[in-house]
C-alpha cells in the first residue's frame, strides 16, 4: 500500500463505528453594530497598529513623501500617480530591481474594520505578491466602499482561487520579551490613503 | 513509567533568570490575550463554532483530505503524502535537490519541528535556514525552542545580544539590547538570503479543502518573504489542518490571532492555491502529514487534541509551564496541549507529561477550540501505564478499603503515629515508601476525629 492509501486506511479505520458530530453552530457576528461606522473604525485600528492613514486622492503624493522610486501595478489608475515619484509599471521586474525601489502603490480588494486589516487578492490595481513585500514603504489606496465591519463580510469579496496577503499594519515582531517592534523583513511603513465612493 | 519531566522541571526550577524571564513573559501576553478576548462581545459563541467545525474535521478527515488534494492538484500543485516523519523529511530533501539547491530558508512551523527537518537537512548535507526572529535566536544559539509561539520566551534581550554579537557573523558593530536594534540585524542578516533564496520550507495553519488552498499566518514579513521570493515551496501539512471551507476563516482568524499573540490580527496572513501564474512560486509542493495523527484520531476521548490551532494560550495560563518552561517537556509542543499530544503522538515515551499539570482547568477556559485537557489529561492517566509501586500502593489500599474494620484501624493508627505534626497540618517527610509521595508534596495530618466517629457522636 503506498503512503495515501495507507493514511486513508488508518484515517477509515479510527473513525469506524464513531458517532458524526452535532450540526455546526454559527451565532457569532457578522456585522456592526447599526451605528457603527466602518470608516472610522478602521482608522481606529490602522493608528493602533502605527500605520499613518490618509485622505482624499491628492493626500497620495504626500503619503509617498520623499519617495524618488515608486514601483505600481501596471493597471493602477493614473490619477493615483501623484507627487514627484517616478512611477516604475512592474512588468516581471527582477528581486534586483524590486529592492531598488523606495515604495509600493497599489489598490486593495477589501478592507475589515473590527480588525484593522487591508485585503490583497491580485487582482485590479494590486499586482503580484512581490511588489508589495520588498519596497520598505506600502501606500495602498481604500475606498471607502471597500470597507466592510466583520472578517464574515470581507471573505466573499476575495477570490480564493488567486494569491491573498491579508495585512493588519506594519511588519512587526512580539519576539524580544513581548514587547512589540514595528519593522522586520516586510514593508516597515504602512500608508493608508481612504478615498471617498 | 518515564520520569523524564519531574527530572528536568527540577533543573528548571533551579534556574532564576529563566523562571524571571517566563513569569514576565507569560504574564505580559496573558494580560494582551484576555484584553483582546475580552473585545469580542461573542467570543463564546466563535469558540463553539471553532470546535464544532474542528469535530466535524475529525469526523470526515478522509473525505475532506482527498478533496483539498483534488482541488490543490487542479490548482497546479503536487500533493504527497507521508506516514510519519522520515519519510515527510526525505521527500522534502529529494524535492531541495531537485530544484538544483543545497539549501532552503524556512518559516517557523511546529510540522517541521517535529519531523527534526532541520537535523535531517543538516545530515542529508543540505542547508536549513530559520527566519522567524525567534527561531534564528534558537538556531543560533543551538538550543531548542520552549514555546510554541515565543520560542526564545526563555531569553531576555541582554542574553539575545550576546548571542548575535557571539554567533551572528554579520551582527553590527556596538549593537544594543533594544529589541528594534536587534530586529533591524535580523533584518540585514536575512535579507540576502530571502532574496536569492531557490526553496522554501513551510507548515501551515489551515487546508481549506473547497478551494485546495493554504493558509499562513505570521508577523515578521519572513513568512511572506519565504512563500513570495523562491521559485519552489514545500508545505509540510498535518492532518488535522483542514477546514472544510474557506468562510470557516472567518471564525478561525478572530480565534487565533487573538488567542496567540493578543492583537486583534497579526500583520500579515498568505493564502495561495497551487501555482499563480507569473507571481511567487511556480513549482509548490504540499506534503500531508500523519506521523502518530491517525493514532490520536483513533482515541475518541483523545481524539480532540487534533483540533489544536497552535495559538498557545494554554501555555502562557498554565502555572506549571510558567515556573518549569518549554524544555522540561521534552517534546516539540510542551505546555497543557503537549501533555496531551506528545503521548499520544509518540505513545510509550512521554507518559509522565499527563500527570505535570494540576488540573486547574485555565488551560480548558482559554482554549479557542474548546479542547478539554483537563478530561484528556484524565483519560491519558487512567489508560497509560502505572508503576509496580503505586500498583502495590493502590491493591494495598483496596484491600484495606473494601474492609470497614481494617479501615478503621489503619485510621486509627495514622491518627496516632501523626500526633507530633497535628499543630502543623502537614508532614515533610514520610519515610520509605511514604518518602516518594513527600520528594514532591506535602502530607495532610490525618484529622483528630473522622467524620464516622464525628456523626456516630452527633446522632447520640
Amino acid at each position: 500500500m503506498n503512503a495515501r492509501e495507507e493514511i486513508l486506511d488508518r484515517m477509515r479505520r479510527a473513525l469506524d463505528g464513531a458517532q458524526a458530530p452535532p450540526r455546526t453552530p454559527r451565532e457569532y457576528r457578522r456585522s456592526l453594530d447599526p451605528g457603527t461606522d466602518a470608516v472610522d473604525l478602521l482608522i481606529d485600528r490602522l493608528l493602533d497598529y502605527k500605520a499613518r492613514v490618509h485622505h482624499g486622492t491628492e493626500a497620495i503624493a504626500a503619503a509617498l513623501g520623499d519617495a524618488g522610486r515608486v514601483v505600481v501595478p501596471a493597471d493602477l489608475p493614473a490619477e493615483w500617480r501623484l507627487g514627484g515619484a517616478r512611477f516604475i509599471e512592474d512588468e516581471a521586474l527582477t528581486t534586483a530591481e524590486l529592492d531598488e525601489m523606495d515604495a509600493v502603490l497599489t489598490g486593495c480588494a477589501a478592507a475589515v474594520a473590527v480588525s484593522g486589516t487591508i485585503m490583497l487578492d491580485a487582482g485590479a490595481t494590486q499586482g503580484r505578491r512581490a511588489i508589495t513585500l520588498v519596497p520598505d514603504q506600502h501606500v495602498v489606496v481604500v475606498r471607502r466602499d471597500q470597507v466592510t465591519g466583520h472578517l464574515a463580510e470581507a471573505l466573499p469579496r476575495l477570490d480564493p482561487s488567486r494569491p491573498q496577503t491579508w495585512i493588519s499594519g506594519p511588519s512587526a515582531t512580539s519576539d524580544i520579551e513581548l514587547q512589540r517592534v514595528e519593522g522586520v523583513h516586510g514593508p516597515r511603513r504602512l500608508d493608508v490613503v481612504i478615498l471617498p465612493e | 513509567m518515564s520520569a523524564a519531566f519531574p527530572k528536568a522541571a527540577k533543573v528548571a526550577l533551579g534556574m532564576p533568570q529563566l523562571r524571571s524571564n517566563l513569569a514576565h513573559a507569560t504574564g505580559t501576553i496573558r494580560d494582551k490575550r484576555a484584553k483582546a478576548a475580552g473585545e469580542l462581545d461573542d467570543w463564546q459563541r466563535l469558540r463553539d463554532t471553532a470546535a464544532a467545525v474542528k469535530a466535524d474535521v475529525q469526523h470526515r478527515m478522509p473525505e475532506l483530505a482527498v478533496t483539498f488534494e483534488r482541488n490543490a492538484i487542479a490548482a497546479g500543485a503536487t500533493v504527497h503524502w507521508a506516514r510519519d516523519a522520515a519519510e515527510a523529511n526525505a521527500i522534502a530533501a529529494r524535492i531541495t535537490r531537485e530544484a538544483g539547491a543545497e539549501e532552503v530558508v524556512k518559516i517557523k512551523s511546529m510540522a517541521t519541528q517535529e519531523t527534526g527537518l532541520n537535523e535531517y537537512f543538516a545530515a542529508e548535507g543540505l542547508a536549513a535556514w530559520e527566519t522567524d526572529l525567534a527561531e534564528l535566536i534558537v538556531q543560533l544559539a543551538e538550543d531548542e525552542p520552549s514555546h510554541i509561539l515565543v520560542p526564545a520566551i526563555h531569553y531576555n534581550r541582554t542574553e539575545i545580544r550576546d548571542i548575535f554579537k557571539g554567533r551572528m557573523p554579520d551582527a553590527p558593530e556596538g549593537l544594543t539590547d533594544d529589541p528594534a536594534a536587534l530586529a533591524e540585524a535580523a533584518r540585514l542578516h536575512l535579507r540576502r538570503r530571502f532574496l536569492s533564496a531557490k526553496v522554501a520550507v513551510s507548515g501551515a495553519n489551515f487546508a481549506v479543502a473547497e478551494t485546495g488552498s493554504l493558509v499562513v499566518v505570521e508577523s515578521e514579513g519572513n513568512g511572506r518573504m519565504c512563500l513570495t521570493m523562491p521559485e519552489t515551496l514545500i508545505s509540510i501539512v498535518g492532518i488535522e489542518k483542514l477546514l472544510p471551507c474557506f468562510e470557516d476563516l472567518e471564525v478561525f482568524m478572530q480565534l487565533l490571532p487573538r488567542s496567540s499573540t493578543g492583537e486583534r490580527m497579526n500583520p500579515y496572513t498568505s493564502v495561495w492555491t497551487g501555482v499563480a501564474a507569473g507571481d511567487g512560486p511556480q513549482n509548490v509542493h504540499i506534503i500531508l502529514l500523519d506521523n502518530g495523527r491517525t493514532d490520536v484520531l483513533a482515541d475518541e476521548v483523545g481524539r480532540q487534541a487534533l483540533s489544536c490551532i497552535r495559538c498557545s494560550a494554554c501555555l502562557n495560563v498554565c502555572p506549571v509551564y510558567e515556573r518549569t518552561g518549554g524544555h522540561a517537556y521534552g517534546h516539540v509542543y510542551p505546555g497543557p496541549i503537549g501533555a496531551i499530544l506528545a503521548p499520544q503522538l509518540e505513545p510509550g515515551r512521554h507518559d509522565d507529561l499527563p500527570y505535570a499539570s494540576s488540573l486547574c482547568g485555565a488551560c480548558y477556559e482559554v482554549c479557542p477550540v474548546k479542547i478539554d485537557i483537563p478530561e484528556v489529561l484524565v483519560h491519558l492517566r487512567q489508560t497509560g501505564p502505572h508503576g509496580v509501586g503505586e500498583k502495590a500502593a493502590m491493591s494495598a489500599a483496596e484491600a484495606v478499603m473494601a474492609r470497614p474494620r481494617l479501615w478503621r484501624a489503619a485510621l486509627g493508627a495514622a491518627r496516632f503515629f501523626s500526633r507530633p505534626w497535628r499543630r502543623r497540618g502537614f508532614m515533610r517527610r514520610l519515610p520509605w515508601p511514604g518518602s516518594k509521595w513527600t520528594a514532591s508534596r506535602d502530607m495532610p495530618v490525618p484529622p483528630g476525629e473522622s467524620f464516622r466517629d464525628w456523626w456516630k457522636e452527633r446522632e447520640r
